[in-house]
């Protein structure tokens, strides 16, 4: 097992800690994981991308050209990375601000409504958890109890009491996430 | 009176102090360094602290300090004694930590790092030696060179057009909240002496407090970088250093002393 | 088996600090290595060890405060990026001079002056070549990888103090901003008693003044004191040479990358297998002592070597010097702040050493 996946959206919208938890969870089940974030002054509103792999495998490099998967989040990460995803590749995106939707005919592509669902049940902080549960829906290497464990690994303790609430909306992604035909 | 006669130990009356080594000072005759040097190594023996001090030599005449004092030493980069004694005393809290720097290496090169170890107030002591001029490097206006003073950098007088003004850096640091003692002293008579001796004796001492920092400028002379005899820039000192950088305690107990 | 953890590079150079039972850390902001010191800060030290922290004025105040720690036996340290290491360079002369043991982590950014905050390796004739001045060597360790960076300051004050020499870290933004699983070693106790006979402790009656300087004004004895110097360096060189070696055994060809450059290289050489092309990656560990004898070996069994390097070649002077013009040796890299990928690495190596 090899998955490399990129995760591409504005900063403050979980970016870079929904790839630490997906990356805690391929620790749990023994996975290898790297972790590369762009890093600068990205702040809220600029954009921020994170580059996870998991592997079976020692991991040789953790700054990649194409990847097997693209999580992304906002317009502009949409027209950076759709064309790096390798053929046959997925695509998850959030449709919330997209005016120019996916035009690869070689990926599997999916929608999630993340943003809205966060939205209406008033919780913008399970955000990134609603996403991330979409993706898992798609690839089932990783365990959801697994996810769980990474969750509770890479939260600080004083948020612990959280947890539930974003265990629930790991759930809420995996029945939200749809497909996506252009 | 034969020799045998004068060193009988009934006839001693003054002796090197048991930290100062026998190695011959490298001071130019009438410099002040070696009165200091000594008022510094008697007042570790008499808090009998030999073997709880460490020194820093600083960049400048003194450089070399370490040849001179029978106590555990280092020499620092020019400008960073303070720091390289935060450095000690950090590792070694309980030990007795000073700095021993001239005007050019505490005052201009090193600023940034007496102000911060100052505000810090780490719990060190330093000796500052100020004669108005880089003597090692023979002569140039250092940044406590006083207006109108000739130096070989500033051989027509310093202009404060050109040159800017001279510092006094010893009142600046005693505004600074990490400062528990700061005293201006000088070593050019035998009054003066005793009155600087006290003032690096409570430097010391106060380390053991952990209050802040203590500081002990000695306004001296340099009587070959200014081109005079001693007799004569003892003089020249009283009439025009003293009038800019006036003797006496500047901060006592953590409270400025009021004029 | 050690706890692992996920972290930072950068992180893991804190707690790795920690762990090796550190006395003192000095430090000044600056990116990409600022979670170094922030680390350490939450972590506060002092309770866990007793570990000294402190955030200096400057990154000149920090690498003095590391020499005055440094002088009195205990293990020091410092961290930080390129224009910081540039400032702390008077500092490590003198520590190099005064042969006194201190580890210091650059996690190099783009240059020369401000330059970029992005990933570079264009300091590595700083690191490895003195650096500040007077004839003097770094031992210089490259981590690849988070685990690296962690053991590499246990090893490096190993070797700081074996050699009464500063060790340093030549790290990158990559290196210290991605996160890996990282296996931590259990904690050594700090020491609790200064045995080195140089440490300055203070002047006991038992035994002789103990003075720490760099300065000899006698040239005689300045001269003999810069021969003990390279003494200890040819013992480096001897015994301390580390590298990697990957998909050699049958290589035509060599790569030769160290620290992330080396990560991008592994995945090239995965690449060019897929192709059927017989290319191997020799990933020198430390970069002074540099693995010359290893290289040399080569000479005889492979086509060329193609030295990758986010920079403009600077370690290809090592690796000619190495093969004495026996093979072909060439450089690409991307650099200022940008990272080759896998993909250019190989299409590089095609154009440039395959013809």
């Amino acid at each position: 097992m090899n998955e490399e996946i990129i995760i591409a959206g504005f900063g403050g919208q979980g970016v870079l800690s929904m790839g630490k938890i997906l990356a805690y969870s391929g620790i749990m089940q023994n996975l290898e994981v790297s972790w590369m974030p762009s890093y600068g002054p990205e702040m809220r509103g600029g954009t921020a991308n994170v580059t996870v792999i998991l592997s079976d495998d020692r991991i040789s490099s953790p700054i990649l050209n194409t990847f097997d998967s693209g999580i992304i989040l906002n317009q502009q990460s949409l027209d950076k990375f759709e064309c790096k995803i390798k053929p046959g590749g997925l695509l998850l995106y959030d449709t919330n601000g997209i005016t120019r939707h996916p035009s690869r005919t070689d990926l599997q592509i999916f929608q999630i409504e993340a943003a809205s669902e966060a939205a209406r049940i008033d919780n913008q902080k399970v955000f990134n958890m609603i996403v991330l549960g979409a993706y898992l829906k798609l690839k089932d290497f990783l365990e959801l109890k697994y996810v769980v464990q990474g969750l509770e690994k890479s939260l600080p303790k004083r948020y612990h009491h959280l947890i539930d609430s974003n265990a629930e909306a790991l759930k809420t992604g995996m029945e939200l996430v749809k497909p996506y035909k252009n | 009176m034969d020799l045998k006669e004068i060193i009988k130990p009934e006839n001693l009356v003054y002796k090197r102090t048991e930290c100062l080594t026998d190695k011959t000072l490298s001071y130019c005759p009438g410099c002040g360094h070696g009165t200091v040097h000594r008022l510094v190594m008697e007042t570790v023996d008499e808090l009998g602290i030999q073997s709880d001090v460490i020194g820093v030599a600083s960049v400048g005449c003194s450089v070399l300090a370490y040849d001179f004092m029978d106590i555990d030493m280092t020499q620092s980069p020019h400008g960073r004694a303070t720091a390289v004694a935060t450095g000690i005393k950090r590792c070694w809290p309980d030990k007795f930590v000073f700095t021993y720097q001239g005007d050019g290496d505490l005052a201009a090169i090193g600023t940034g790092e007496t102000i911060h170890a100052c505000n810090r107030g780490e719990n060190i002591t330093i000796i500052f030696i100020n004669n108005g001029i880089y003597g090692m490097t023979g002569g140039q206006m250092a940044p406590t060179t006083l207006l109108g003073m000739k130096s070989s950098t500033t051989p027509y007088g310093r202009e404060v057009e050109l040159m800017g003004n001279p510092i006094k850096i010893t009142e600046l640091v005693a505004q600074l909240a990490g400062t528990y003692f700061v005293s201006r002293q000088s070593v050019h008579t035998p009054g003066n002496v005793r009155k600087a001796k006290k003032a690096i004796k409570t430097a010391f001492e106060n380390q053991k407090l952990k209050k802040g920092l203590s500081l002990v400028e000695i306004v001296s002379n340099c009587n070959s970088g200014w081109k005079m005899t001693p007799v004569e820039s003892n003089k020249w000192m009283e009439e025009n250093m003293f009038p800019f950088y006036p003797l006496g305690d500047i901060k006592v107990e953590g409270q400025l002393v009021q004029k | 088996m050690g706890e692992l953890k996920l972290m930072k590079g950068n992180e893991a150079i804190a707690e790795a600090a920690i762990r090796a039972g550190a006395d003192a850390y000095f430090g000044y902001p600056i990116t990409p290595q600022s979670e170094v010191m922030e680390y350490l800060a939450a972590q506060q030290p002092h309770k866990r060890t007793g570990m000294v922290l402190l955030q200096a004025e400057s990154e000149i105040a920090a690498i003095n405060m590391v020499y005055g720690a440094a002088s009195t036996g205990k293990k020091t340290m410092t961290s930080s990026s390129s224009p910081g290491i540039s400032l702390k360079m008077e500092g490590i002369s003198y520590l190099a001079g005064a042969e006194l043991p201190a580890l210091i982590v650059n996690v190099v950014r783009g240059g020369p002056g401000l330059g970029t905050i992005q990933p570079s390796q264009s300091d590595y004739f700083q690191a490895t070549k003195g650096g500040g001045h007077g004839d003097y060597r770094l031992l210089v360790l490259a981590p690849a990888s988070v685990q690296e960076m962690s053991d590499f300051v246990k090893l490096g004050f190993e070797l700081a103090f074996k050699y009464r020499n500063p060790v340093m870290i030549l790290s990158d933004g990559i290196i210290g901003q991605m996160m890996e699983k990282v296996e931590l070693f259990d904690p050594i106790p700090r020491k609790t008693e200064i045995n080195e006979p140089w440490a300055l402790t203070g002047k006991s009656s038992d035994r002789k003044k103990r003075v720490v300087t760099s300065l000899d004004l006698d040239p005689y004895g300045n001269e003999k004191h810069n021969h003990e110097l390279q003494r200890k360096y040819k013992e480096m060189e001897e015994n301390e040479v580390r590298f990697e070696e990957i998909d050699c055994s049958d290589a035509e060809y060599l790569m030769v990358a160290y620290g992330s450059s080396a990560r991008i290289c592994q995945k090239a050489i995965k690449l060019a297998r897929l192709k059927g092309i017989k290319v191997g990656l020799l990933r020198p560990i430390t970069l002074f002592p540099f693995p010359t004898k290893q290289l040399y070996s080569y000479t005889n069994r492979i086509k060329g070597i193609l030295s990758v390097e986010l920079n403009t070649g600077q370690m290809i002077e090592d690796i000619r010097l190495a093969v004495n013009g026996k093979l072909p040796v060439e450089h690409f890299g991307r650099c200022g702040g940008v990272v080759h990928s896998p993909e250019e690495v190989l299409a590089a190596f095609e154009k440039i050493i395959m013809k």
